[in-house]
This record gives structure tokens, sequence and C-alpha cells, in this order.
């Protein structure tokens, strides 16, 4: 290829990944508005915090009390190298609150949630349901995707605390009853070193999860291109964009907060 | 009235609508025909604004719909029903909740007389015994005929058919025209039934148009257009391979 064609190619590909990017910020805006200028549909937000929420409790405390075992476990092992394992307690309580509670709990719910709402949403687009509720003069966005988002942004921060409580009490069960740790130990150095700075970090990573999750799921099901193919990539790639995203902003809002 | 004025519409170059020019009077019932993939759906969704054309003005009594945004265009379009080939039923609600669903997000009546008026359009549709049910529940014909329960309910000035007997056997292909007659009896509103079911819709529509490469090449009454012997008509009527119109 000449010089020229491949300039022309990097341009082409820039301007198509700028729109799209913008798409995408449209999209949220867009949302955004709504959620502020409309009244909110109460039993449709229920219904979303029901899927995305209590439908996702089990996954989440399932993980959480395994992740928080085997937290204890690896935490224990490198404690125990120096002589302080007094600090198991706050060693997995920080890591869950501060770290793996919002964001394995967002991947989990991303796998679960995210990847159904993406589909159903896409196969709203290609059966034309979408179609049939804007002749009907109903807003798609006011009933489909701002309870969406609205559902995530309360479920996300609920899932993550569960997680993290159910992850310090794995972590608990490993120390204190496998370990021989005592529970006193556990808990009282817990309270010494946590503060309200960890627990807030956690819940603004859990809401911004949930915003980030809700958005791009949305986006993919709401933009499908046609057909079964069509509603199998978005759904992946609502998945896989989520996910990703989550580990960046992760990065973000941890280093804003160390 | 339903003014289409030099509409033209294209996707990645391939020209789809080039210069449309359509009136359908107020109460009116007209046939759109032609071969698939020819436009004739996207057409209608030009009419009710889900599609907006490249170039031309599509007016509603008078009002251009494509310069509509926001509460001005959802006040035009409450005036539409549409009836979707699929149906386009929300599969998440039941026979009743679908029905009740556009009375429910765009009116304030109560839950006793939604349930009076979803109930009277399903006992007109013969789907009364039905309601409960999902639309994954239900066979092609009742899904039409739910789906008309749906467009009819909010008694619409313009009801929007896009392919109604399509995939129906012609017993309850029949069924659905006439119900969509009845229908129009009752509502007295202006129709468009795009179809290949011919020549079995003519007996419903007032007046028959007929897309091709873009255009409507012919428009009138049944009587008219038979009498003007449009060779791409009378191939398109009799389904021969022979003549203007190729199937590769």
């Amino acid at each position: 290829m000449k010089p020229a064609g491949v300039v022309r190619a990097i341009g082409r590909t820039t301007i198509r990944n700028i729109a799209c990017l913008g798409h995408y910020g449209l999209f949220l805006l867009t949302s955004l508005f709504w959620l502020f200028t409309s009244p909110l549909k109460i039993r449709r937000i229920i219904e979303q915090i029901s899927f995305i929420g209590v439908k996702s409790t089990i996954i989440v405390l399932l993980t959480g009390a395994f992740t928080g075992m085997v937290l204890a476990l690896q935490a224990f092992y490198a404690l125990n190298k120096f002589g302080g394992e007094s600090l198991l307690g706050p060693t997995v309580a920080l890591a869950l609150i501060r770290e793996l509670g919002p964001v394995v709990s967002a991947l989990m719910v991303t796998g679960r949630a995210g990847s159904a709402l993406a589909s159903e949403i896409g196969i709203m687009r290609i059966t034309e349901q979408i179609d049939a509720m804007e002749i009907m003069a109903v807003n798609p966005y006011r009933y489909i995707i701002v309870p969406n988002i609205v559902a995530a942004i309360i479920a996300f921060p609920v899932l993550g605390a569960f997680f993290s409580l159910i992850g310090i009490w794995g972590g608990y069960v490993v120390g204190v009853e496998i370990l021989g740790l005592s529970a006193g130990t556990y808990f009282g150095e817990m309270t010494n070193y946590l503060d309200m700075q960890d627990i807030r970090m956690g819940i603004y990573k859990s809401l911004s999860f949930g915003l980030i999750v809700s958005w791009i799921c949305c986006y993919k099901g709401y933009f499908t291109s046609y057909g079964a193919k069509g509603v199998g990539n978005a759904t992946t790639q609502a998945v896989v964009v989520s996910s990703v995203l989550i580990l960046i902003w992760d990065y973000f809002v941890t280093s804003i907060f160390v | 009235m339903i003014t289409l004025s030099n509409v033209h519409k294209s996707f990645n170059g391939n020209i789809v609508l080039n210069g449309v020019n359509l009136t359908i009077s107020e109460g009116e019932m007209l046939a759109l025909i032609g071969r698939s993939g020819i436009g004739k759906s996207v057409l209608l969704k030009h009419i009710v604004g889900l599609i907006k054309p490249d170039a031309g003005d599509i007016l509603i009594d008078g009002i251009n719909i494509n310069r509509l945004r926001g509460k001005e265009l959802e006040a035009i379009r409450k005036r539409f029903g549409f009836l979707f080939q699929e149906g386009a039923l929300f599969d998440s609600l039941t026979v009743y909740d679908n029905v009740a669903f556009p009375l429910r997000e765009k009116t304030s009546l109560s839950e006793e007389m939604i349930r009076e008026k979803v109930f009277c359009e399903l006992e007109n549709m013969g789907l009364e015994k039905d309601a409960h049910k999902y639309p994954a529940e239900l066979s092609g014909g009742m899904r039409k005929r739910a789906a008309l329960a749906r467009a009819m309910v909010m008694q619409p000035s313009i009801m929007l058919f896009d392919e109604p007997t399509t995939g129906l056997d012609p017993i309850i292909g029949q069924s659905i025209l006439n119900y969509i007659q009845a229908c129009h009896k009752r509502g007295g509103f202006t129709g468009i039934i795009v179809t290949h079911d011919v020549p079995r819709v003519f007996s419903i529509v007032q007046r028959i148009a007929m897309l091709h490469d873009g255009n409507i090449i012919l428009i009138g009454t049944y009587e008219h257009i038979i009498q003007e012997k449009n060779p791409i008509f009378e191939q398109f009527l009799s389904g021969n391979l022979n003549g203007p119109l190729t199937y590769s």
C-alpha cells in the first residue's frame, strides 16, 4: 500500500472510532436527559432491580464467599512469613471493600444480567418491538433504558456490599475456623485499619460500574445489527466492553483515592 | 390526508425510493403492492417517521412529520396505528397487557376502564379467552389479531398494515382481512395495506398503488388499473415468470 493510502486508512479508522465514541456518548447523554427530565417509571425500575440485583444475589454471594476464603488463605501464607497473621482481618476486609467487592461483583453481574440485558433489548430491536413502542408515542429511552440504568446504579452497590460482607465471612471461616486465628484478632484489627474512606471508595466504584455496565449493555442491545448473529455479537461485545471498562475505570478511581 | 412529495431514500448507495409521490385521502383504504424488497415497508416507516427521507416531504394533514421532534412528534404519532409484519408484540407481556400497554402509557384511564376497552377490542378479534397468554403461546393468526387489537385500541385515525396476511393460510388470511375491513368500517380510519396478497386484498381497498423501481408506477381503482393493462401489474398479478419482471 502506498504511503498516502496508509495515511488515508489511518484517518478513516480514526474518524470512524471517534464517531463511534461520540455515538456512545450521545446515547448516554440522551439517557441521562430522560432520567432527569421526566418522571421515573417506578414499576419498571423495581422489575429491573429484581432482574439485575435480586436474581444476581446467589451468584454474588457464592463468588464472594470463595473469593474471601481464597484471599484469606493467600494472605495468611504471605503474612505468616513475617509474623503478621494478626493483620489477616484488615487485609481481607480492605481488599474486599476497596477492590474485589465492587470489581468482581460487577464482573459477575455483567456476565449474568448485562448479557441478558443486551440480548433482550437486541431482540426487541430486531423484532420491531422498539419501533412499535415509538409508534405508540412511548419513548423507548424512558421505558427501557432509564429503568435499567437506575436499577443498575441501585443494585451494584448493594451487590458489592453483599460480596464484601460474605467475603469477610469467608475469610473468617478460613482464618479462624481452619487456620486457628482468634475471632477477636480477626475482627478487632479490622476496625483499627478500616475507615469510612475505604467504604466510600467501594461505593463510588460500584455506582460507577452500575452506570458503565447498564450504559454499554443497553447501547449494544439498542443498536444491534439484524439477525441472530447480530444479537449474538451485540451480547458478546456488551460483556467484553463492559468488563474491560470496569477494569480500566477501576484503575482511575483507585488512583484518585489512593 | 397523507401526502408524500418527491420522497427519496437510499441505503448504502442502493436507491430504494426515487421521488415517490402519493396522496391518500381521509378515510380511504389503499393497497400498496410491489415485489419483495422493493421498499414498501420502508415507505410505510417513512409515513410514521421511523425512517427519515434523504429528500422530499411527508405531510400528515399538512404537517411535515420529518420536521417534528419531541412532544410534537409524539402527538402526531398518537394518531397512528401500525400493524407490523410479525406483530411486534412485547414478548414479556401477556396479550391483555400488550393491548393495555398504550392505554396505560398514554392515557389516564382507570384500570377498570382499561380492562373494559381491552376486552372490547379482544372480543372484536375473537381473543377474549386468550388474554392471559404470552405471544409465544399464540399461533401466527392469533398474534396478528392481538397486534391488530393493540393497534386499534387507541382508535387511530391512520392505520398502516405491513403485510398483515403474510405467513398465514388462506382461511386465516381472509379472516384477518375481514377483521381489517370491519375495523375500517367501525373506525373510519385512513389506511394503507402493504401486501402481496393479491387479488384478495382488492376487495377491501378503494385504490391500489404499485411500487416499482423506487416509484409508484400505477395507482387507481381496481377497475381502472385492469383497464390500463400494465404488463408489470399483469405479470405481478398472474405470477408468471415470463415478462418484464425478472426473478434472478
